[in-house]
């Protein structure tokens, strides 16, 4: 049997509510929502707990999913959400955690302190700017990938880039940073 | 805000957050799938209802069959 029909199959068996077909998606797809999750919190922990909770959204909603479409960027879109609802939820309670690893070969003309600054002014920003911002200048991924997955165009996602910018500069300014 | 602006500041977030993605990858450090059962069964378990919910919904059913006149004052002020 081909790939495509027995993942199709499959597709059609989730929306009916079969556990197995469920398993078999969440199988080719954890790694992928887990990946998106953790490049949006920035936290490995954080990120698992988001990935099984995206998933069970996704369980929830199989009866919404419509098999002729992606099923991961379906996926990708519900991860995304569950991401900037923890977002919203621990942006005031705790810094998000940017240490999993060092940064690989630092500007050595950017000072610690000014690096500190920015990561500090950067974690202030509204969740939805943050996380356009975040995908789209740190992580580097298509602004269409980014734009399918908080279900806005591509011209929206570049404005929300935009705004995320603008405030950035007034803080980096306000703390002497920016002339 | 000029290019050469977003350029300067995108390259400064860069350099303070550095991208994880790359790094970490898509690899889970655990199998989630029991995780997601656990959640799936939890959200099918019908919720418990608190002692405290019934020992007062039994006291509202108490007050109506001492005080039936309570009834259409309570009616009154819903």
């Amino acid at each position: 049997m081909p790939v495509l029909e027995q993942s199709s199959d499959v597709l059609r068996q989730f929306c009916h509510g079969d556990l197995d077909a469920f398993e078999a998606l969440f199988r080719q797809h954890q790694g992928e929502v887990y990946g998106w999750i953790v490049r949006i919190v920035r936290d490995q922990a954080a990120a698992e707990d988001l990935t099984v909770e995206t998933f069970w959204r996704i369980h929830r909603a199989h009866a919404r999913f419509d098999p002729e479409r992606s099923f991961g960027a379906w996926a990708r879109r519900i991860a995304t959400n569950a991401a900037l609802d923890h977002l919203k939820t621990t942006r005031r309670e705790t810094n998000l955690p940017d240490d999993l690893a060092s940064p690989p070969l630092p500007d050595p003309g950017i000072s610690a302190e000014l690096r500190r600054k920015t990561a500090s002014a950067f974690r202030r920003l509204p969740p939805k700017l943050q996380v356009a911002a975040t995908l789209a200048l740190l992580e580097e991924q298509p602004y269409k990938e980014i734009a399918e997955s908080l279900g806005i165009s591509m011209g929206a996602v570049k404005f929300r880039v935009f705004r995320a910018l603008r405030p950035l500069r007034k803080e980096l300014k306000r703390q002497g940073v920016e002339s | 805000m000029n290019e050469q602006d977003q350029e300067r500041i995108g390259r400064l977030l860069k350099n303070s957050l550095p991208p994880i993605g790359a790094q970490v990858g898509a690899e889970l450090r655990s199998d989630l799938w029991p995780a997601v059962l656990r959640r799936i069964d939890d959200d099918a378990r019908p919720t418990a209802v608190p002692w405290f919910d019934w020992a007062l919904l039994a006291a509202v059913a108490a007050w109506f069959v001492f005080f039936p006149g309570a009834i259409p004052v309570l009616l009154y002020h819903l």
